[in-house]
């Protein structure tokens, strides 16, 4: 489901100009976790306000909705991006990939389980966004030195200061990931 | 001796150091006393969160993620002004407005300092609102967008009155009033014996004075004085305030992210009139509190009247705005601090004045830190309130005691620098704690205390220094709390409490205390929290949950167990006396005759054991009682030594490493202790170096209110952090755990203070001490003119 992104590729689909709707509800689809989802979104809706009210996604979480916190990360194509600041109508055909979509119903990604086994959880409203990023990091550099990860995870809030066991949690899953045949 | 109690013998002391046994009488159905964590199975061991797989896959539920059938989305009407009376209101337009379901208009503020003879619920017309954001109404609509289009439809005519915000100004005799009358004193929402007020100051209070401080400053030998600044820090909870009110004819129910939902339900029983029995509060996942969510705020009565009206569910969550300037916040402080002692630093006499704002709340004090921490008969603390137009402060993480610490633990070591002693040094003459005394020696151990060199040792520009302070907490109990524990007749075992997890695992640590009575595993164990239709449990804040929750929970596992066994004792013909659980088994001392727990649980005449437990006294008695809670005889300890970097070209302080050692009595997990030390010292260093909440002195308004401009420590400032935690039993409770939330922030700041003091000479006396603070400290840019 993870796919690296090539350098060129465009940051948002741009619709040609006939293709304006609005303001009404329009109806678009979202590949999400692997499933293509019909939905009616008012234009200004945002991919986290689809994926958390239309499509009962509430893992994705926010806490600003202005991009300050990365607590609503998801994926677009495998590259992780806050939804609270991608419109829902841009998303077009790139891939959305969900917390709930990372271990669905198998078993839990390398860094869902370091989370458990490091205690990177307090409250767990910031998880879900760290996790993505997590992942998305190893996804793409699996072998992390400490500061890629603090870099990575550098525009992530976590009010309740977890951090110590989020860092040690990657950098546990990277190890384990290397050590797999 | 009082009848039916019966003697024992528990382990005191701290492990490796000093344990050894003492006699306790305890009652006839409390559980025989826990040996130490080394001979434990279960307690003591790090087990993973029951909840943890939910919350890294994103099934746990959240107060915001709930959603019910036919749910309205409510907003609040906020003032723009910081001081404005209400000369009109029009809210037709709104009604009128499509999608609409309900309006509220709020005649009758709560959440802020309450004014004696009060006049009672106002028509909202004529009302004062008394900082930017104060709530004006509320509105319910099918969607949130039409409930905030329709918020733009209510036509208020404001008349501005003049206002204060800065806190010198606020203080002086011709300066705008916030409240028109005395309000009721208070400390913590508690009603407290009335103290003075003129104009916006409200005390000075007195009452943590003792012997005569004047003399005691006289007969010092070396006499040292300074003044200390504390900002105002605001909560940044990520999960915002919300809830979901459901008024139905048979009842209000409440999904609402709190930290105390036996305390909800009686605030809203009381509010509303309804029986307790009618009221049911609930909290699954919930995402920080830190003080801010304790007890109901005007957005719960806006909510709940809006059910009430429109016949429907409604879902009212703040803004991350509304946060920052409606949710309350760690109020400011201005300490003056003049402290006596003799040549060998025993302490002759204090003087504390201190004052500090909390808006239009009370609560600026400084806690009980510097009264409690190191003996000095005399002793003197006036501290005041003082009011401005701006939103109410609320109880954050060791309120009090952390600016407390911050201007105490520095003064403490301007006097070690005079005597010329070292401040451990000086704090093993003044600090009876034996607690603290084996955390000094350990911290400075393992932080390499022997490598500090003199103030401003480095000649380059990067400076590094070492610096340490310490923690006072009272340890807190609540005795309103209650915990049920069911043995079902499959062997299924259930732990069921109002009690709230707010993130630090309490659900986890009730897993593993019943485990361990039962003889099962934790992940044996369904752990039913957070709903108010269960045993009433305590609240989540004052550190004092684990400490009020697991004794219950044992002995009601305890008690529940008796019954089983006493079940099934005939089945294994043996005396009940002669059996225990263990290893998922009941069975004989010898373990020649057993049966397992689900085959004795079988035996049950009915389908299940049920026991209630409340929370005990202290064994060895309180210190104090306060209504549903009590003060423990002893309070906790901690000692953080902080390694910095100070740029003297940039300003910047950068944390190299932290070590921490706490205690909090027995550790029941200790990786989730950590975790939360973690969070303790990680938001004390932002509390030190980053955070601020900046008010604009000519319209009043929060000019940081969001994420990004209020800036908070995140993974790249985040310092090496080595905990260590005490294993230290008192014999007082069927547990003998204790909290550790607020005692691990208490001593950050301040030891970050001393190792910077350490690196560049220069004393840090206000916070935050950021780049600008850093760099005028040094003289490298002039002082800022004025206060912020
Ligand atoms: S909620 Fe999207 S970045 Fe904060
Ligand atoms: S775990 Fe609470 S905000 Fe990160």
């Amino acid at each position: 489901m993870l796919k690296k992104i090539p350098p060129d590729s465009p940051r948002c689909a741009h619709r040609p100009a006939h293709d304006i709707v609005g303001p009404g509800a329009a109806p678009i689809t979202l590949v999400v976790n692997g499933i293509a989802r019909a939905l009616s979104i008012v234009p200004a809706t945002t991919l986290a306000e689809a994926l958390r009210e239309q499509l009962a996604l509430t893992g994705t979480k926010v806490a600003c909705d202005r991009g300050a916190c990365s607590a609503c990360t998801v994926w677009l194509d495998g590259a992780p991006v806050c939804a609270c600041m991608v419109l829902a109508i841009d998303v077009g055909d790139r891939e959305v990939t969900t917390i709930e979509g990372l271990a669905q119903n198998g078993p839990l990604h390398p860094v869902q389980s370091a989370f458990i086994a490091h205690d990177a959880i307090q409250c767990g409203f910031c998880t879900p966004g760290l996790i993505m990023s997590c992942a998305a990091l190893l996804a793409h550099t699996p072998d992390p030195s400490e500061s890629q990860v603090r870099a990575a995870l550098g525009g992530h809030l976590c009010r309740c200061g977890t951090y110590p066991h989020v860092i040690a949690a990657v950098l546990d899953a990277s190890r384990r990931g290397r050590s797999r045949p | 001796m009082s009848a039916g109690t019966r003697s024992e013998h528990y382990p005191v002391g701290i492990a490796g150091v000093s344990l050894r046994e003492i006699e306790r009488r305890v009652g006839p159905d409390e559980a025989p006393p826990l040996p130490p964590n080394a001979q434990l199975r279960t307690v003591g061991q790090s087990a993973p969160r029951v909840n943890g797989r939910a919350k890294v896959t994103g099934q746990a539920r959240f107060t915001v993620d709930v959603t019910l059938p036919g749910m309205l989305h409510a907003r609040l009407l906020r003032s723009p002004y910081p001081h404005a009376r209400i000369l009109s209101l029009d809210a037709g337009p709104a009604e009128r407005h499509p999608g609409v379901r309900a309006v509220h208009l709020i005649d009758h503020a709560i959440g802020r300092a309450r004014e004696i003879a009060d006049p009672g619920p106002a028509a909202p017309t004529g009302r004062r609102m008394l900082y930017v954001g104060d709530p004006i109404a509320a509105v319910a609509a099918v969607t949130p967008q039409e409930a905030q289009a329709a918020l733009d439809l209510i036509q208020v005519v404001y008349q501005p009155l003049p206002f204060v915000i800065d806190l010198e100004d606020a203080r002086k005799a011709d300066a705008p009033r916030v409240f028109e009358r005395a309000v009721h004193s208070e400390s913590f929402g508690e009603p407290a014996p009335q103290l003075p007020q003129h104009g916006n100051v409200h005390g000075p209070d007195l009452s943590a004075s003792r012997g005569n401080a004047a003399a005691g400053l006289n007969a010092a030998e070396v006499l040292v004085e300074a003044e200390f600044r504390t900002q105002v820090q605001t909560h940044c909870c990520l999960e915002p305030h919300a809830l979901v009110a459901d008024w139905r004819d048979e009842g209000l129910t409440v999904y609402i992210s709190t930290q105390f939902t036996a305390g909800i339900r009686a605030e809203l029983a009381e509010a509303f009139g309804l029986p307790l029995s009618r009221v049911r509060v609930l909290v699954d996942a919930m995402g920080g509190g830190f003080g801010s969510k304790s007890r109901v705020g005007q957005y719960v009565l806006s909510a709940v009247e809006l059910s009430r009206r429109a016949h429907a569910p409604v879902r009212l969550a703040l803004d991350r705005h509304e946060e920052q300037i409606d949710s309350g916040h760690r109020p400011s402080t201005v300490q003056r601090i003049r402290l006596g002692a003799r040549r060998d630093g025993t302490l002759t006499g204090v003087s504390i004045d201190a004052y500090g704002t909390a808006g239009v709340a009370l609560g600026a004090g400084v806690g009980n830190f510097a009264q409690s921490i190191y003996e000095c008969a005399h002793f003197a603390l006036a501290q005041s309130d003082v009011f401005t137009h701006a939103g109410p402060g609320a109880p954050m993480r060791a309120p009090g005691n952390v600016p407390g610490a911050f201007a105490y633990e520095q003064i403490i070591d301007e006097l070690a620098e005079r005597l010329g002693m070292d401040p451990l040094a000086l704090r093993e003459r003044i600090d009876a704690s034996p607690v603290r005394r084996e955390e000094r020696r350990a911290g400075a151990e393992r932080i390499g205390w022997s490598r500090r060199r003199p103030p401003g040792s480095d000649p380059g520009t990067l400076k590094h220094g070492l610096g340490m302070a310490q923690s006072h907490w009272p340890a807190l109990i609540q005795t309103n709390s209650a915990c049920e524990v069911r043995i079902l007749r499959d062997g299924s075992v259930e732990v069921r409490s109002s009690v709230q997890d707010i993130g630090t695992g309490v659900g986890t640590v009730l897993a593993q205390v019943v485990a361990e009575e039962l003889g099962l595993a934790p992940e044996q164990i369904a752990v039913r929290i957070g709903d108010t239709d269960f045993a009433a449990g305590p609240p989540s804040y004052g550190s004092r949950t684990s400490a009020s929750i697991t004794p219950p929970a044992r002995n009601a596992a305890y008690r529940a167990l008796r019954q089983l066994i006493e079940n099934a004792a005939p089945s294994l013909g043996a005396a009940p006396e002669a059996l225990a659980a263990r290893d998922g088994r009941i069975c004989t001392a010898d373990g020649r005759r057993s049966l397992s727990f689900r085959e004795a649980a079988a035996l049950l005449r009915t389908d299940e054991i049920s026991v209630v437990a409340s929370r005990s006294d202290d064994y060895g008695g309180f210190g104090h009682r306060m209504g549903d809670a009590a003060m423990a005889r002893k309070g906790l300890g901690g000692v953080q030594f902080a390694e910095v970097a100070v740029d003297t070209e940039t300003g910047r302080v950068l944390i190299e490493r932290v070590v921490a050692v706490q205690d909090c009595g027995r550790p029941l997990n200790p990786r989730q202790i950590e975790s939360q030390v973690h969070g303790g010292i990680l938001q004390g260093i932002s509390y030190a170096l980053y955070e601020e909440r900046i008010l604009d002195a000519h319209t009043g308004r929060m000019l940081n209110p969001n994420l990004e401009q209020y800036k908070i420590l995140r993974s790249r400032e985040t310092p090496t952090i080595e905990v260590h935690v005490l294993e230290h039993y008192q014999g007082e409770s069927a547990t003998d755990a204790y909290g550790i939330a607020e005692p691990s922030i208490i001593a950050t700041a301040p030891a970050v203070a001393n190792a910077v003091y350490n690196a560049i000479g220069v004393r840090m006396r206000a916070l935050p001490m950021n780049p600008a603070a850093i760099l005028a400290a040094l003289g490298r840019v002039p002082q800022p003119s004025g206060p912020p």
